[in-house]
């Protein structure tokens, strides 16, 4: 056991390593680009890692997060078309936005059980998304390009995010910081109540448990984390378009958690790096790389239950 | 505001209902009997259109293009459920939900690869190809009548075959008990790749029609796709009734939300808001509809399944 657990954490502490050393080891080995797609991969992995507190340990199967992404990010994204760049008023009213949306989306869509839920996620999701494409002023089809980045101005304070590198740390941080939040959170009492309605909700209820609030809660955590992954991806690609709240980016999402692990604390990461990595490297081999791309999900959903994260986390599970 | 604009919207919603119905029919018997979530039926839909469209275009009729693709939809549909969503029938919906989104990203580089990315265009049939004359000085074009004629005649078929004959028995006994089923001594896997197959052709005549209006396209079954879920999750999931019901409900409430949605808008709201707002409201109307059924009457209006 004690092995195991030394294993998962070595393998996880060689991830967050290689997120920090990336910097200087891309431009090192002449591939500088790869700075870019690990920047991408630490924006999905907070995502990953939001959509895993309802997916993974609530049992959740929601089939709509990219709603959250899309909305953080159309905030960012609106207030810069309106010329307001003041990171102090964009940031917290892009996470007050996804984290409403979620509160009155999860409000209804726990009412509902089974495939019902992943249809009704989907479908508020949707409605998300064609906001986004009948928005005329904001671009409709053909999204919104951002000219400035956020910027952190406040009584001399002048932090700026325009810097590439200065922008690859902040996400480093900021996903770090999530991961040590939702550490804290599932391993609370309130944590522990999210993961026993997974396995037996009705218990729980019987013990006094308020479950829907509990999942709720949940749900609307979720929503904030990945609506701050969508700030994070609008000020990185200084693009966004309905395509990022589409249905495919939310079952991509579902598939980093999945490929990570479900229910394992970094799986999401781990998840999130493979997919991405995977996806990289297989459409640099071919054109058709969907050709292989979905059959090798296909294969990992069928006999891969566990993900990576699942092969080495198990240690921490039996111990 | 004339009349005749609003029957002709009327119609077109009808139209549109119909092409839901038969991808929700094939989508709610798979979905109800088999308990699978087939995210891959949109698929099935595109490569309908692509047979249909390339048949033609050899044979140079529609009606021959359609005749040979439906039974190449059929096998399709069999050999896609014996080689690979046969194995899902025992897991979970998330499962479901992922190993055939995997199986969209393969089909539709598949049908890239063969027919090219860009689409196959194929004319309106000649016979079909003008306007038919209604009363009260309606004109509509012959061909989408064709389409609503076509659904209405199927919708008829598929509820006698389901309510009359011994393969419908079966069908609508796996709906509300599967397992009873199996014990009674009915080779319950032969019966999922029927039923499958049965969806599968209906999807696929769905994309076959809609083919010479919008072309046969790669991602053209994702959108629908959706739409279709929307239809049988209002509907109730398992129900033929009730996917026709909600499909025809859906597709007139989309359309006539395209079309008047702003008029309506405008008597409430300044002008520059109802000019905001009408297109985001009209597209979100039928999930907003989903959304009512689904807090209201969470088993759908009429679930096939009791208890």
């Amino acid at each position: 056991m004690r092995l195991k657990k030394n294993v998962q954490e070595i393998g996880v502490s060689c991830l967050f390593i290689l997120f920090a050393i990336i910097p200087i080891l891309a431009p090192a080995i002449g591939e500088a680009f790869y700075v870019d797609v690990f920047a991408r991969i630490m924006i999905w992995s907070i995502a990953a890692v939001g959509l895993n507190l309802v997916l993974g340990y609530g049992g959740m199967i929601s089939f709509g997060h990219a709603a959250y992404i899309g909305l953080g990010g159309y905030t960012i994204a609106i207030f810069s078309f309106h010329e307001i760049n003041n990171g102090f008023i964009q940031w917290p009213v892009a996470l007050l936005i996804s984290g409403l949306a979620a509160l009155l989306f999860g409000a209804l869509s726990l009412r509902t059980r089974g495939v019902y839920f992943i249809m009704i996620t989907l479908a508020f999701a949707q409605m998300v998304y064609f906001l986004g494409v009948s928005a005329d002023k904001y671009g409709s089809n053909d999204g919104l390009n951002i000219w400035n980045r956020s910027e952190f101005k406040i009584y001399g304070l002048d932090f700026s995010i325009d810097d590439n590198l200065t922008f690859y740390y902040l996400t480093f941080t900021i996903l770090i910081l999530i991961v040590f939040l939702v550490r804290r959170l599932v391993n609370s009492r309130f944590g522990m109540a999210i993961q026993g309605t997974r396995s037996n909700e009705s218990r729980l209820e019987m013990l006094g448990v308020p479950t829907y609030v509990y999942k709720l809660t949940a749900f609307v955590i979720s929503g904030v984390i990945c609506g701050l992954a969508g700030i994070l991806q609008a000020n990185f690609e200084r693009f966004v378009s309905p395509d990022m709240m589409d249905w495919p980016r939310s079952g991509e999402l579902m598939f980093m958690v999945i490929m990570g692990g479900m229910g394992t604390l970094m799986g999401p990461v781990l998840g999130a790096t493979a997919f991405l990595v995977l996806s990289e490297v297989l459409s640099s081999l071919t054109v058709h790389w969907h050709l292989i791309f979905g059959p090798l999900l296909i294969i990992l959903v069928l006999y891969a239950r566990g993900g990576l994260g699942g092969i080495i986390d198990r240690g921490q599970k039996d111990g | 505001m004339e009349i005749s604009f609003v029957v002709e919207q009327l119609l077109n919603g009808f139209q549109l209902g119909v092409l839901l119905f038969l991808l929700a029919a094939g989508l709610t018997l798979v979905f109800g009997i088999m308990d699978l979530v087939n995210l891959a039926h949109g698929s099935i839909y595109m490569i309908g259109a692509f047979f249909a469209a390339t048949m033609t275009l050899a044979l140079d009729s529609f009606i021959l293009g359609i005749i040979i693709a439906l039974p190449m939809t059929l096998v399709l549909g069999m050999v896609l459920e014996f080689i690979a969503l046969r194995t899902l029938y025992s897991r979970g919906h998330m499962d479901q939900v992922l190993a055939t989104f995997g199986l969209i990203l393969f089909l539709n580089e598949l049908v890239r690869i063969i027919w090219g990315p860009a689409g196959l265009a194929i004319p309106l049939p000649l016979l079909l190809d003008g306007s038919i004359s209604l009363p009260l000085g309606i004109v509509y074009p012959t061909y989408r009548m064709f389409i609503i004629l076509i659904g209405i005649i199927v919708a008829i078929g598929l509820y006698y075959l389901v309510s009359k004959t011994r393969l419908g028995m079966l069908i609508r006994a796996g709906a509300s008990n599967r397992t009873m089923v199996g014990a009674l001594g009915i080779n319950i896997r032969l019966l999922f790749t029927a039923v499958f197959g049965l969806g599968a052709m209906l999807a696929g005549l769905a994309g076959m029609l809609i083919a010479p209006i919008n072309q046969a396209q790669i991602g053209m079954g994702e959108d629908i796709l959706i739409l279709a879920f929307v239809v049988i999750v209002i509907g109730g999931i398992g129900s033929i009734r009730g996917a026709f019901i909600a499909a025809i409900v859906a597709g007139v409430i989309d359309t006539m939300g395209r079309a008047f949605l702003d008029v309506l808008l405008l008597a409430l709201l300044p002008a520059n808001a109802a000019e905001a707002a009408g297109p985001a409201l009209s597209s979100m109307l039928i999930y907003f509809l989903m959304a009512v059924v689904l807090i209201f009457r969470p088993q759908g209006l009429f679930p096939a399944r009791n208890g």
